[in-house]
């Protein structure tokens, strides 16, 4: 026979352990996260995207499924049956076959409804993508000036709340309970605060030039392709350096300088003449980045087409860019060429390699070699050379 | 706790035990609504934690959002048992959930499946599956989440494939088997043996030879890989058997389900009807929560494409006690499950008063009504019940070097598996079972088809 049944009640011991945190919101979280790293693993395929364009918050918005967790179970049937109640007799037609591609057949769609947008941050889009990744033949310029900066050094008492060291104030707690009988928890006295000194450093100056053919021979998708790898690269770059400056060239048959908000609007129309580009990335570096002083990047991208009476006056503009710069880069947009890498400008850059510049070339496909590039350019070379 | 609720529930329960329900005692709880939402997502009040159960936990949570789904109590079995009530419920509500709650409680102390599960899970399974969380969770801060992950990806992806019929504890395999016996002597087999040229045969027979494993196709694929995976490590099995513990309790909850919400919800609407200390009102609103959780889906002039458990068995029970009597429900109620519920019980007389059809749903979406046909309604409400709702797979062979080789019987079920989560399944066990391992079943064509990861 039944005991005596009873009702606990909630109320006399105060909150109850299943309020202060939600199981379900952590495995959520924990969804989240794999989410994530789904993400962040096809994070080359998807950057150039079209559904990754980033909005003005420096935000991108990328669409995703709910991760299913799989179970064995039966393939679709080609029909199912199931057991209804209420008027219906044999024969009736309840639903209408829809019309035919947009079913999604019988059954099976339980769980497949929802999706939902998973918002990256650029920056933290830049950090995983650009982790390993450094400017090719960074040197200590000689001269150059050197730089006041904050750099962490030691621990203080005092501080603000932002600098606190939870693992060092834990630490300082854990010592003083040990020699204390009942010490509590925390004191104001275990607090550590990180400091920050100001410290000269030697600096790297560097600036990178980013030079486009925008000529009509550059179909929409070429220009999209070129001005993806632009994007990511000026991010990482700058989120890599703090002293860079970047200058933006666009050339059809003569090329001008760009602000870099209009330069990944920009669109021309004409004919292509490389030449024009690199004297103009000359004559800024000569006017306001001294190469002595800056260390100089240029990055070119091109579909390849240049005009063949160009070829002489395009290469000694470039053989005299290779003399000056640690690095000079060249991606094809090869969207719609059959062989990547044997045009007119490629063999511009090939001729400039030979004479042991430090150069290299690379092919932007298709989106996903938006990060091949990015990678082939800015994994080498990564120590700085004094 | 109100004091009234209190007031009614001991004389409810006097009222429960005057008729005959015997049940442990229960401890009742109110407990905010959204945590009503993570038991009903979990199945437990405090589970091992995993991803996937954070996806259906958004799930229920939007479907909250929009009004769908409302939890009034979910009952624990066990001694005690533990009914947790929404602390929204209003006095009306939890007076007649209480009712309710008292059914399940006899059920799950009676009914031959449920005092099965429940002898082998120790009557405790709430403090079991609690201890089964910290033991997982002492675990990712061992092993690291990767690890464990890992583990549970497979150990719950395979959730129902377990053998009811097997015991929780189960002793491992034989080792050996014995010799077959010498085939009896006759004289014609003594004269075939002599014939001329077969005397260098010299029978010195084995006594006996390592045993095959399994020996015979097994069901109990949670089990199998907790004891006979080649390279799993102590902390990993504890992980497999955590998740077949869990099982084994939710198996007669599962195989139950019609027989044992139709027989708490008789119970609530029979105890509420005597309950003539309730005043008035407080009766009628009661009764209105009843119409509401108990009514079938579709509503006066249309047609639903679902039944709702709690109507179907309430009024499965209804027609029983009415037929039969009450000695013969408290009968039924300990010996049945609902294959035998549903296919002694749903009459012919009781499918037309509650006017079930059957139906079909092609490929195209069109759905059309097929027949009233007794035999196979009953049939169609049971086909998704076999085995614990998951395909029929069995592990049929570890080879000496650590293979395993799964074969679903597709015979049994109709058709093959689902390929694509056939592939991404064998992945997660691949990494538990850390040799080669392949599936068996057919592709849509019926062709045979096997699945499989090397080493």
């Amino acid at each position: 026979m039944a005991g005596s049944s009873g009702f606990v009640d909630p109320s006399g011991s105060g909150r109850q352990w299943y309020d202060l945190f939600s199981r379900g919101a952590r495995d959520w979280l924990r969804h989240n996260d794999k989410v994530r790293a789904a993400v962040r693993d096809k994070l080359p395929e998807l950057i150039a995207g079209s559904e990754l364009l980033p909005s003005a918050d420096r935000t991108v918005q990328v669409p995703v499924r709910f991760l299913e967790h799989a179970r064995l179970r039966l393939r679709d049937a080609e029909q199912s049956e199931g057991v209804g109640q209420g008027a219906g007799k044999p024969g009736d037609q309840l639903v209408q076959p829809s019309d035919g591609a947009t079913s999604k057949g019988a059954g099976g769609n339980e769980e497949g409804g929802y999706q939902f947008i998973l918002e990256l941050k650029i920056d933290d889009i830049v950090d995983w993508l650009w982790e390993e990744l450094k400017l090719p033949n960074l040197k200590v310029k000689s001269g150059a000036v050197q730089y006041d900066d904050y750099t962490r050094e030691g621990w203080s008492r005092r501080g603000v709340r932002s600098r606190l060291d939870r693992r060092r104030s834990l630490k300082e707690a854990i010592k003083r309970r040990a020699v204390q009988d009942e010490g509590a928890a925390f004191t104001n006295d275990d607090l550590r605060y990180r400091q920050l000194a100001m410290r000269r450093r030697p600096a790297t100056e560097a600036v990178v030039y980013f030079a486009m053919d925008v000529s009509s021979s550059m179909t929409e998708n070429d220009r999209k392709l070129a001005k993806t790898f632009f994007f990511w690269v000026v991010q990482g770059l700058r989120r890599q350096y703090t002293h860079l400056e970047a200058v933006f060239v666009a050339h059809t048959v003569e090329a001008w300088e760009f602000a870099e908000t209009e330069f990944f609007q920009v669109s021309g129309s004409g004919g292509t003449v490389a030449s024009t580009a690199f004297k103009k990335v000359l004559d800024i570096a000569m006017d306001r980045y001294d190469p002595g002083r800056f260390n100089t990047y240029v990055f070119y991208a091109s579909d390849g087409a240049n005009f063949h009476n160009d070829r002489e006056a395009a290469q000694a503009a470039l053989m005299e860019l290779g003399s000056l710069a640690n690095y000079v880069g060249y991606v094809e947009t090869a969207s719609m060429a059959q062989q990547p890498l044997q045009s007119e400008t490629a063999l511009l850059f090939e001729h400039l390699e030979a004479a042991t510049h430090a150069a290299g070339r690379h092919a932007l496909s298709s989106p996903e070699s938006v990060w091949d590039a990015i990678r082939a350019f800015f994994s080498k070379g990564a120590e700085v050379e004094v | 706790m109100n004091s009234a609720l209190q007031g009614y529930a001991g004389r409810l329960e006097a009222l429960a035990q005057s008729h005959g329900l015997d049940y442990y005692p229960v401890q009742f709880e109110e407990v905010p609504s959204s945590f009503m939402m993570e038991i009903a997502v979990y199945g437990l009040p405090v589970r091992m934690p995993h991803w996937s159960f954070g996806v259906r936990y958004i799930y229920q949570l939007v479907q909250h959002r929009m009004g769908h789904s409302r939890l009034f109590e979910v009952v624990f079995p066990g001694n005690p048992g533990r009914a947790y009530l929404a602390g929204n419920n209003s006095l009306q509500e939890n007076t007649l959930v209480t009712a309710h709650v008292l059914g399940h409680a006899d059920f799950a102390k009676n009914n031959s499946l449920f005092k099965r599960s429940q002898e082998q899970v120790g009557y405790r399974i709430v403090e079991q599956a609690a201890a089964h969380a910290r033991q997982i969770g002492a675990a990712v801060e061992q092993y690291g989440q990767l690890r464990v992950e890992q583990v549970l990806d497979a150990a719950l992806s395979l959730e129902a494939h377990i053998d009811s019929g097997q015991l929780l504890r189960r002793d491992r395999y034989p080792q050996y088997v014995e010799a077959p016996r010498p085939v009896q002597e006759s004289g014609f087999q003594k004269r075939f043996e002599n014939l001329p040229g077969s005397a260098e045969v010299v029978d010195a027979p084995l006594e006996r030879s390592r045993a095959p494993i399994p020996p015979g196709p097994e069901r109990d694929l949670l089990w199998l890989i907790a004891e006979y995976a080649p390279e799993l490590e102590e902390w990993e099995r504890d992980i497999f058997r955590a998740v077949r513990e869990e099982s084994f309790y939710f198996h007669p909850v599962f195989a139950c389900q019609i027989m044992n919400e139709g027989w708490a919800s008789y119970w609530h609407a029979r105890l509420l009807r005597e309950a003539d200390f309730l005043p008035q009102n407080e009766y009628l609103d009661a009764l209105k929560t009843h119409s509401d959780v108990v009514r079938p889906h579709a509503a006066e002039q249309q047609a639903s494409l679902a039944t709702n458990p709690y109507h179907l068995g309430f009024s499965i029970w209804e027609s029983i006690v009415k037929e039969h009597g009450l000695t013969r429900a408290f009968q039924i109620r300990a010996e049945d499950d609902d294959f035998s519920f549903v296919r002694n019980h749903l009459t012919e007389d009781l499918a037309e008063e509650l006017k079930l059809f059957r139906y079909e749903r092609s490929a195209d979406g069109g759905v059309k009504v097929l027949d009233h046909d007794i035999d196979a309604l009953r049939e169609t409400v049971l086909a998704p019940k076999y085995n614990f709702g998951a395909p029929a797979v069995l592990a049929k062979h570890i080879a000496n070097d650590g293979s395993l080789t799964l074969v679903h019987e597709h015979d049994t079920d109709g058709r093959g598996l689902d390929l694509d989560r056939a592939e991404r399944v064998l992945d997660y066990l691949h990494k538990v079972w850390r040799r080669p391992i392949k599936l068996e079943t057919i592709d849509s064509a019926g062709q045979p088809r096997t699945v499989s990861r090397a080493a």
